[in-house]
């Protein structure tokens, strides 16, 4: 028979370290649908049984305000795993404990992990775990999860509990006179209406009325409305009677007593405490130097520069690695399949597609990596109390730092694992609006256009311009994220109450897990998707080709070349040995601008061609001709794509992303292009839709309504922004 | 003994809360972080640019915002 266990307790007390300490690498990481919060599961053998041991999220308490919380009560309500292992971090019992106190008022059969007994002792508090465990009427068994001591004594213990079969019995705690008369009545309704009894012990119901519980009130209403108007008349009778003599609300109340129960339990010999409470610690005096209001941004620009060194020029080697791969197999299949629709398919759509989203894994790896080192020491926490007075004003959270650089807020970073690196922000709206703006920043495969057509127009003062852009980039983003933070997602600022835990060394097996299980959720998310859509804007580059008359054209021109050259020429081309004489050079350049001059008309005649020429009359208002439409289509795909395909617009044939010398020329003697045109170019490549890739993962993050709205969005601030530059550039004659 | 907002006190000032004074969702998230009447605080510090807060509080380290500080009442010592 299967064993279900379920791991619960406060974030920071160690609760993942142990479930990794116990199932190892045999867990399963999913999502709970519609929401983000990870479902963690894993296995284990003990004593020939089996167990599943599903890890809740991290909460601090039961009630109903945050996804994680509702998840956690949620999935022990509905599920009754047999028994419930509470992790609880000794050195910081009282606080910890709020939680074991309404676990126990749920009733759940419950085991007490009594966690980090060394840094308890360290810091001088001695803890009795059996006087605990007599008064909390459930065993306590201390352990260590770091060193996985205490291992063995949980699991029987655990298994123990399980093996009487126990009933669900909710402890009762008095929450004072008021409160517990109305309770009494409360309890007496429900029972006898049988509200939501076969889910919910009566009394807990009547203590989440009491608490203003969100989701027990609406689900009674749904029940029974007749029912929950009667509870919610006594509630709100005794809500106003203790707000009137006591001015407080009965949660407050209640919180009160559970932190009175606690109290009183643990001066019964449970603690002893050898230091004075004001005493400093390492992670203290840490503290003092990183948290230092002078010093301590200045380490912080350091470790988060650090991080994107070693995420972007670490992983470099392995990118390449993959994309030499990728082009190894995609030259395999242009030798051996004839040339054709199959052929293009299997190389542009689907091997380009695949090796795209293949390519971001080593960097996504990297950056996970970098972000689970500051996350498991504690320092994002120190990040976000420092940062957070400046994003707070653009409505967003001091979190919300990391996903921005880590997309090109320093130039050259990449909004895929941006995109992913939001999860840490626990705020949904703060959240949301990081997700939304972060595509802004300049990642890495939009550097190339940049440096093109800065390059080309403003070569004297390229590092200046460089900067500039990038400054520009969090302009834009900031205030975007503000505007969104005033319109669609408008609502208070969620608390940003939060703990700043011990700093501690992470685990090296921590952090792989960690790595591994992010990069193969995005793998696994974004591997199904992208194949299709990248087919699909193949067939658009592609499709409908050209009409026969137009190909047997360029086929006549082909030949009328050859057939003018003299014979010897043609066949030393043909031939191609070694060096050409200079007659066959000139040959050959008339053959190769016939052949771009075939691909930009095929270019043209494509649907994407077609989109991009019909938008010619809007996109004239920032300047832009259907040549650069074209590319901007193409830069959908990914945004390295829009120099090839201007390249292949302009009938220059294959141009080289990072050797683009000979584009740069022809744009420079182009008249549709001059500075004005460039900047507001440059202005709409930086902010128009997030390249598909990024799509995708905000469509998984979020769902696929907030990724059309994403794009629909930062094409309408891009095009507003470039329109905005062309007109007053073109009126004042900057170019 | 008097009592004063804790966005008031002073770096390394010791004080014990003596009201909260707010519903909902920050009311309850400072109950869970163990912010009762009642309770010993000290403030550690302040972020760079004066906000947040970091308060030490039981055995651990809280932040909040300056505005969410304004609603705890503390006796100072």
């Amino acid at each position: 028979m299967q064993l279900k266990m379920a791991l619960a307790g406060n974030p920071n007390a160690g609760k993942t370290t142990l479930f990794n300490q116990l199932t190892g690498s045999r867990q399963h990481v999913g999502n709970y649908p519609g929401i983000t919060v990870d479902h963690k599961e894993g296995l284990l053998h003990y004593e020939d049984q089996t167990i599943v041991i599903t890890d809740l999220p991290g909460t601090y308490s039961m009630t109903a305000y945050s996804a994680e919380e509702l998840v956690a009560r949620d999935y022990l309500v509905y599920n009754r795993p047999q028994v419930v292992i509470n992790i609880v971090d000794a050195s910081n019992l009282e606080r910890n404990l709020y939680l074991t106190c309404q676990l126990l008022e749920l009733g759940a059969p419950l085991v007490v992990a009594l966690n980090m007994m060394d840094v308890a002792e360290a810091r001088g508090i001695e803890i009795n775990a059996a006087v605990l465990a007599r008064h909390l009427q459930v065993p306590v068994v201390p352990i260590i999860a770091r060193s996985g001591f205490g291992k063995d004594a949980l699991l029987s213990a655990a298994l123990q509990v399980a093996s009487n079969n126990p009933q669900w019995k909710p402890l009762n705690i008095s929450y004072g006179d008021d409160l517990d008369s109305t309770l009494v009545q409360l309890i007496e309704t429900i029972t006898s209406e049988s509200l939501m009894t076969e889910t919910y012990h009566s009394r807990y119901t009547a203590i989440k009325y009491l608490e203003n519980d969100e989701q027990i009130q609406a689900k009674g209403r749904e029940i029974s409305p007749k029912t929950a108007k009667l509870l919610e008349q006594l509630v709100d009778k005794t809500a106003e009677h203790t707000n009137r003599t006591l001015d407080v609300y009965p949660e407050a109340i209640i919180a009160d007593h559970r932190y009175g129960y606690i109290k009183s339990l643990l001066r019964q010999g449970v603690v002893t405490r050898k230091f004075d409470a004001d005493r400093l610690y390492t992670s203290d005096k840490i503290d003092k130097v990183l948290t230092n209001r002078l010093v301590g941004p200045v380490f912080m620009l350091a470790i988060l520069f650090a991080l994107y060194q070693f995420t972007f020029s670490w992983s470099e080697m392995p990118v390449s690695w993959l994309e030499n791969a990728f082009k190894w197999l995609g030259n395999l299949v242009e030798a051996r399949l004839p040339d054709g629709v199959l052929k293009s398919l299997i190389i542009s759509g689907i091997i380009d597609g695949v090796g795209g989203v293949f390519g971001f894994i080593p960097l996504i790896m990297f950056m996970f990596f970098g972000i689970a080192i500051l996350e498991d020491s504690g320092y994002l926490a120190r990040v976000a109390f420092m940062m957070d007075r400046i994003f707070r004003i653009f409505g967003l959270h001091g979190s919300s730092v990391m996903p921005f650089i880590v997309s090109g807020g320093i130039a050259g970073g990449c909004a895929v694992p941006g995109v992913m690196a939001t999860r840490t922000l626990r705020s949904p709206k703060e959240r949301m609006a990081t997700l939304l703006t972060v595509p802004f920043m300049n990642c890495g495969a939009k550097l190339p256009v940049l440096a093109l057509l800065i390059g080309t127009f403003f070569g004297e003062n390229k590092a200046k311009y460089m900067f500039f852009f990038t400054m520009l980039a969090w302009i834009v983003a900031m205030l975007a994220a503000k505007l969104l933070r005033s319109t669609v997602l408008r609502g208070v600022p969620t608390p940003f109450v939060m703990e700043l835990p011990p700093y501690r060394f992470p685990t090296i097996r921590g952090l792989f897990i960690h790595t591994w299980e992010r990069t193969y959720q995005y793998m696994k998310k974004a591997g199904t998707v992208i194949l299709g859509i990248s087919i699909l804007l193949w067939a658009m580059m592609t499709y409908p080709g050209l009409p026969e008359e137009v190909t047997a054209s360029f086929d006549q021109k082909h030949q009328a070349a050859m057939a003018a050259a003299p014979p010897e020429i043609a066949a030393e081309l043909k031939n191609k040995n070694g060096l050409l004489s200079d007659a066959a050079k000139n040959l050959n350049a008339t053959i190769t601008s016939i052949n771009n001059e075939k691909a930009e008309t095929a270019l043209r005649q494509s649907i994407a061609g077609k989109i991009g020429t019909s938008m010619e009359p809007i996109s004239r208002l920032a300047g832009f001709d259907w040549r650069t439409d074209i590319a901007l289509v193409g830069g959908f795909a990914a945004k390295e794509v829009i120099v090839s395909t201007l390249g292949t617009a302009y009938s220059m044939g294959q141009v080289n992303t990072t050797d683009s010398q000979s584009l740069s020329d022809h744009l420079k003697a182009d008249n549709n292009w001059n500075r004005v045109v460039a900047v507001a170019a440059l202005v709409f490549i930086m902010f128009y839709s997030p390249c598909f890739v990024t799509l995708v993962c905000i469509a998984k993050e979020a769902s696929w309504k907030w990724a059309g709205f994403s794009m629909a969005f930062n094409t309408i601030i891009a095009y507003l922004l470039a329109v905005a530059v062309f007109q007053i550039g073109t009126f004042f004659n900057l170019g | 003994m008097n009592n004063i907002c804790l966005r008031q006190m002073q770096k390394n000032q010791h004080g014990i809360i003596k009201a909260i004074s707010v519903a909902g969702e920050l009311g309850r998230r400072l109950r869970e972080m163990g912010l009762i009447p009642g309770t010993r605080i000290k403030v550690c510090g302040r972020a760079p640019l004066h906000d947040p807060v970091a308060i030490r509080i039981l055995d651990s380290t809280i932040t909040l915002r300056n505005n969410e500080a304004d609603h705890i009442l503390v006796e100072v010592e």
